[in-house]
């Protein structure tokens, strides 16, 4: 005969103002097999678990049923307790009588006969619960970070540093992200290459870290500690153990000149075959196999120029896409974000007009080694512009058409856009149109006071309804409301704060590493307050602006926050996986495999050769689908069987 | 021949008569019979849209009701007013059937109720979506080779968004009308803008402004007249050019013409039906140039 211990917790007067926790132990201990109950004002505290060990101990407990709060809280705080005076961890459950009872419910006297009824469903489920051991997985101590932009970047280090191994995987030639095509960050004005060049070099010569650049990771397969990955490393078309840098292909290839450069958002073209920026990692020719004559037509004038210039002999043609499989225990996802596109902004011209650029680009024009040298000129003409108008929430914090969410960085940026832009132009005319400022971090407002008070920026608080193209000025008509005036401004270059969204494939990688996104497909976190690096896929972390719109020193911080995670994970041989899983009765189960169609997580298969279903322990999440739809009950789900779930009803039926 | 219900407005039996001639002679031209409705109303323009009160629906249904009782299941319209009023209250039951119950139970003494089941068309959507600017391109007899015309739409025709006519920031269909008809449909920044609408009646100098403004702006761009498709447009654009020319002076005479008009002339129609005597600017001396060398218009 089980013998189990009800505790019943007051929770202060959180639960004990509503439910009465003497009449509970009252009416649970006439149950059979309640061999002790007590109640307490704080059960979580030492002297409440104090309580519950003893009574295991005095009253030879074989199960155990805690009245309190929800078990999100303290479900495994209990189970832990009970481990230490012998009992197996599963062989605990908890009676939610405040979220479910006493919180939702004003009259003492229904709460109370509810709160019984509760306490008994679960004394009910104790009764009828197995001894379980958690499932032990080995761990591959190897991760994979997807992104190779400073998120990416951070973690790959911190990992490394730790001394695991590590798989750098990015999709363009280089590493660097967008954080290299910055000029300088907010706060300190550092210069953003040279702040983040040490790293990707130090990336590049780790002995811990494989770096593969120009590769998308393909499929991925398995679990938690033991992910299988296919990468798909696309061809650069140059041999990068021949290739030393040199750049002479990329000057002399016949498309030279032809191209938008996406580094330099459009502001420059390049040939074919091209190093993305000078400061590359690793810094090794490519060719673009969009444009590429050779690549595309089979042809290039009577011989390719890259393949006479280069003295090498690093060129090939022949090369093809290779897939590499490798095993490893972890994955962190850092794939960064990409801006709203101009095209959307209907209103500021759609990306039609010349002298309209979104952030990215006046960071290219302000950077030193940026199309224009560092000097302020506008894209049109090459005019130095004296007016500039800065549009903040260009397709932020819109519900109606564009995205809902503050983008977060763009009052800042935007700030710094203008202060540079003054200390470039020093008779320049800065306008800030805004809506709010948002400057949160360490020492962000002392920042934009400078911008306000030093550098004179005008800041006006109202949208902009329109611009367009007036001759040879760019049109911006907004409004102040601190005035309630109408604004027209004649400016010479205009610079729109656009959103920041997720990476165009999100969507399909999402669905490849089987994580969730969310409504504005930022990827999702396992709590949003506690648990922000972590997806609900064991295994998978999340680091940087792939999670959502951040700053740097928060994704520097998110970085190592994922890596934490992942050595965590590798700190032990083996990965504990909890065994509330489902199981296949063989007896029973004819094959039909309506259930491995129902799961989820895709943890069943069929086993055509038998003739059955079988379950892989380590994939199941314990859902409960495959259960609720097996046609011959051959699924049994562990410490949730139809009897059991049967028993828990009955309670609730008596009067 | 298609036949297709056709609701005129009030102010396209007036002011914009030659609105409504040129475009049932136009349609003839390309097969299309604008049958008008037998019974019909004032639409109650978009004072029906101006408050919650439901009771304003009445106003715009019951003209809906008439194309379903003459047996029609689309109607065109021309007056780009009549049209966003017509088509709002007709979305507006489609999305809330407890609305068109209650406005069906307002007109009980309709021998139908309404079932929300009318197309509105606009003219240039018609001629957009049924007829297709190519048809149109081939019945252009005199094509208005080198002239130059900005497309005027104005508030009604392609707001708000729901309407879905034509993109809202930047539409095209009237340039493209503009370009079937053998003109050079002009790129100017004021096209969207609006006239001043009513307030040509409480605050004609706040009119004049805006008239100013849009004329200027299609002037700037090298257009030789600016073509719309509302009537209240028509007459501010058109009546307010004296008013402006008071405060600015460098406002040079712009004519204001319906879209039909001129592509009334390009199918070689009489120039009589365009009735260019209702203009305060006369658009005449545009076409001379297109005369056959004979004088006379062909």
């Amino acid at each position: 005969m089980k013998r189990i211990g009800v505790f019943v917790c007051h929770c202060g007067i959180n639960v004990a103002s509503t439910v009465d926790p003497e009449k509970v132990v009252e009416e649970v201990s006439k149950h059979p097999n309640v061999a002790f109950a007590t109640n307490y004002v704080y059960m979580c505290s030492d002297p409440g678990q104090e309580t519950i060990r003893k009574a295991i101990e005095e009253h030879k407990l074989d199960g155990v049923v805690v009245a309190a709060c929800s078990p999100t809280l303290h479900q495994n705080t209990f189970r832990k307790l009970i481990t230490r005076s012998g009992l197996n961890y599963y062989q605990h459950e908890t009676a939610n009588i405040r979220e479910w009872c006493s919180w939702v419910h004003k009259d003492k006297e229904e709460a109370t006969r509810k709160a019984v009824k509760i306490v008994l469903t679960a004394v009910e489920k104790v009764l009828k619960d197995e001894n379980l051991e958690a499932i032990s997985v080995p761990v591959t101590k190897k991760a994979l970070v997807i992104g190779g932009g400073i998120a990416g970047i951070q973690t790959a280090l911190d990992i490394a540093n730790a001394g695991h191994q590590v798989l750098l995987v990015e999709k363009k030639p280089s590493i660097g992200g967008h954080m290299a095509q910055l000029s300088e960050t907010f706060p300190t004005l550092d210069c953003s290459q040279c702040i983040m060049t040490p790293r990707m070099v130090e990336v590049a010569q780790h002995p811990n870290i494989t770096l593969m650049t120009n590769s998308e990771v393909l499929e991925v397969g398995g679990y938690v500690g033991n992910f299988e990955v296919k990468i798909k490393k696309n061809p650069t078309y140059v041999d990068w153990s021949k290739c030393t840098g040199c750049g002479i292909c990329t000057k002399e290839c016949r498309l030279e000149g032809k191209i938008p450069d996406d580094f330099n958002q459009g502001l420059t073209k390049r040939g074919a075959a091209y190093i993305m920026f000078p400061q590359a990692v690793p810094l090794k020719a490519t060719i673009d196999p969009n444009n590429c004559l050779m690549v595309t037509r089979g042809k290039c004038g009577k011989e390719p120029k890259c393949v006479a210039a280069c003295t090498a002999e690093a060129i090939n043609f022949d090369m093809k896409e290779e897939i590499v499989e490798e095993k490893v225990g972890a994955i962190v996802t850092a794939t960064g974000y990409e801006l709203y596109s101009k095209k959307n902004l209907g209103e500021y011209g759609a990306g039609d007009i010349p002298d309209v650029v979104d952030g990215l680009t006046f960071e290219r024009i302000l950077s030193a080694s940026g199309p224009t040298n560092g000097e302020v000129r506008r894209p049109s003409d090459g005019q130095v512009p004296k007016e500039v108008v800065f549009v903040q929430c260009a397709g932020s914090r819109d519900k109606e058409f564009h995205r809902p969410y503050c983008s977060k960085i763009c009052c800042m940026y935007t700030a710094k856009h203008a202060m540079l832009y003054k200390h470039n132009v020093h008779d320049g005319q800065a306008y800030v149109f805004y809506i709010d400022v948002r400057t949160g971090g360490k020492g962000y407002e002392e920042f934009y006071d400078r911008t306000t008070e030093e550098e004179r920026v005008v800041y006006l608080r109202g949208k902009v309804s329109r611009i367009f193209q007036d001759g040879d000025k760019v049109m911006v008509w907004g409004i102040d409301t601190l005035t309630g005036k109408k604004v027209e401004i004649a400016a010479d270059m205009v610079v729109l704060a656009t959103a920041m969204v997720p990476q165009e494939d999100i969507k399909e990688l999402s669905s490849k590493l089987k994580i969730q996104i969310d409504e504005n497909d930022w990827l999702s976190e396992a709590h949003p307050k506690l648990r922000p690096v972590e997806t609900l896929t064991s295994g998978i972390f999340l680091a940087g602006a792939a999670q959502g719109p951040k700053d740097i020193p928060e994704t520097v911080s998110q970085a190592s926050g994922a890596a934490s995670k992942v050595l965590a994970l590798f700190s032990k041989d083996t990965f504990e996986r909890d065994p509330l899983i489902a199981d296949v009765d063989e007896d029973l189960c004819v094959g039909c495999g309506v259930c491995v169609e129902i799961c989820p997580y895709g943890a069943r298969e069929l086993d055509k050769a038998r003739g059955i279903v079988t379950v892989n322990p380590v994939l199941c999440e314990g859902c409960g689908a495959c259960a609720a739809g097996c046609p011959s009950g051959a699924i049994t789900h562990a410490n949730f069987s139809a009897k059991q779930i049967l028993n828990m009803v009955t309670p609730y039926l008596d009067k | 021949m298609t036949k297709i219900a056709y609701y005129p407005g009030c102010t396209l039996k007036d002011q914009a008569l030659g609105f409504e001639e040129t475009t049932i002679a136009v349609m003839k031209k390309l097969g299309v019979e604008l049958a008008e409705l037998s019974r019909w109303n004032c639409c109650g323009t978009v004072y029906s849209l101006s408050s919650d009160n439901l009771m304003l629906q009445t106003a715009p249904l019951r003209n809906l009701v008439r194309v379903k009782e003459d047996g029609y299941d689309a109607v065109v319209t021309l007056c780009s007013m009549c049209y966003n009023t017509l088509k709002r209250a007709n979305d507006l039951v489609r999305e809330e059937p407890e609305k068109l119950d209650k406005l069906n139970l307002f007109m009980n003494r309709e021998e139908v109720d309404y079932t929300s089941d009318v197309k509105v068309y606009h003219l240039l959507e018609y001629m957009r979506d049924e007829i297709g600017f190519d048809a149109i391109k081939k019945a252009v007899k005199l094509p208005l080779e080198g002239m130059k015309l900005a497309a005027y739409y104005g508030c009604l025709l392609t707001r708000p968004e729901t309407l879905g006519f034509d993109d809202v920031e930047n539409p095209t269909s009237l340039d493209k009308l503009i370009s079937a008809m053998g003109a050079e449909p002009v790129k100017y920044a004021y096209k969207t803008e609006c006239c001043g609408s009513y307030e040509t009646v409480s605050a004609p100098a706040a009119v004049a402004e805006r008239t100013y403004s849009i004329v200027k702006s299609a002037a700037s761009a090298g257009a030789q007249a600016i073509l719309t498709s509302c009537p209240l447009c028509f007459y501010n654009l058109d009546s307010r050019q004296k008013l402006a020319k008071k405060s600015h002076g460098d406002l040079k005479e712009m004519p204001i013409m319906y879209i039909t008009q001129p592509l009334a002339v390009a199918f070689g129609l009489d120039q009589e039906i365009c009735r260019f005597e209702r203009n305060q600017i006369k658009p005449d001396s545009l076409f001379e140039k297109l005369m056959s060398p004979s004088g006379e218009s062909t």
